[in-house]
């Protein structure tokens, strides 16, 4: 069973920056998945998935919007862009600067509960 | 209700705009969201296809009450093996492909996977045909 966590408290837990989406991070997610591969996170069937990523492109936000996924996390210090951001407005996405590495970021977010999507 | 889509090989910014295109109109059609997200899945592997493996390419889409029917159509080098690119894994994808995040070799298996029905047809040298048609009611 998922337990929801707000993506306000992702934020948090991750001394993250919340980059754009402001008005959605009260918004709540149950499971997590981690990849630099759009083609993986293109096969999800979960919903109310935060995507934790160090690929910082276009395309990133691209997948979320097809895949209905409404909160990405940018590793490794990774800057989204203006582009990026243009696209995320557009699709209600918050998107999150985190400067910790992948596997500390999984790590902090599997503490405080976060399901895996499988 | 038709309406297309140009898509430029090798320009990855632009990939996804007929699949956003489509997703909004499926929206306002109020379609259920899991239907729509199998659409849009489906037709943006396919756009994707087209930027990272042909020259250029279009999407032209027909909605009627009952189903969607896409034709993703391109101008490339095809494909010799129909069959071998539709395993999972295989994939001729660049450096640069895989440095946007794609090339595992997933894109075909996974339309096939979220279009009720797939038709796939290319000439080497010429180009490659891909239909997908899907029912919009659950
Ligand atoms: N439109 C196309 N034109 C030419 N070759 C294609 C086209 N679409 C697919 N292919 C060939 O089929 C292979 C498999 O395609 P598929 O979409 O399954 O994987 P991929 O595009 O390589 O990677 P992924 O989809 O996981 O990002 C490609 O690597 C390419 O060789
Ligand atoms: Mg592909």
């Amino acid at each position: 069973m998922a337990s929801s966590i707000k993506i306000r408290k992702i934020a948090e837990v991750l001394d993250a920056q919340i980059v754009c989406g402001d008005s959605f991070i009260d918004h709540e997610v149950d499971y997590a998945f981690a990849s630099d591969l759009m083609s993986d996170v293109l096969t999800l069937d979960s919903e109310q998935v935060v995507l934790i990523t160090g690929l910082t492109n276009i395309q990133t936000v691209r997948t979320a919007e097809m895949a209905d996924i409404n909160c990405i996390v940018f590793v490794r210090g990774k800057r989204v862009t203006p582009e990026m951001i243009e696209v995320a407005n557009e699709n209600n996405t918050v998107l999150i600067e985190c400067q910790y590495s992948m596997f500390k970021t999984i790590g902090l977010l599997h503490e405080v509960g976060v399901t895996p999507v499988y | 209700m038709e309406f297309s889509y140009e898509v430029e090989g090798g320009n990855f910014a632009k990939a996804g705009n007929a699949a956003s295109g489509v997703k909004k109109v499926l929206k306002q059609l109020n379609v259920d969201p899991k239907v729509i997200k199998r659409i849009v899945v489906a037709l943006y592997e396919g756009e994707v296809n087209v930027v990272a493996h042909a020259y250029k390419g279009k999407v032209l889409v027909d909605i009627d009450t009952s189903r969607i029917y896409i034709r993703i159509e391109d101008e490339g080098p095809g494909i010799p093996d129909i069959d071998l690119a539709m395993q999972v894994g295989y994939s001729t994808a660049s450096a640069m492909v895989r440095e946007m995040g794609f090339g595992a070799g997933m894109g075909l298996p996974n339309m096939k996977r979220n279009a009720d029905a797939i038709e796939i047809s290319s000439k080497v040298g010429e180009g490659t045909v891909v239909e997908l048609t899907t029912k919009l009611t659950s």
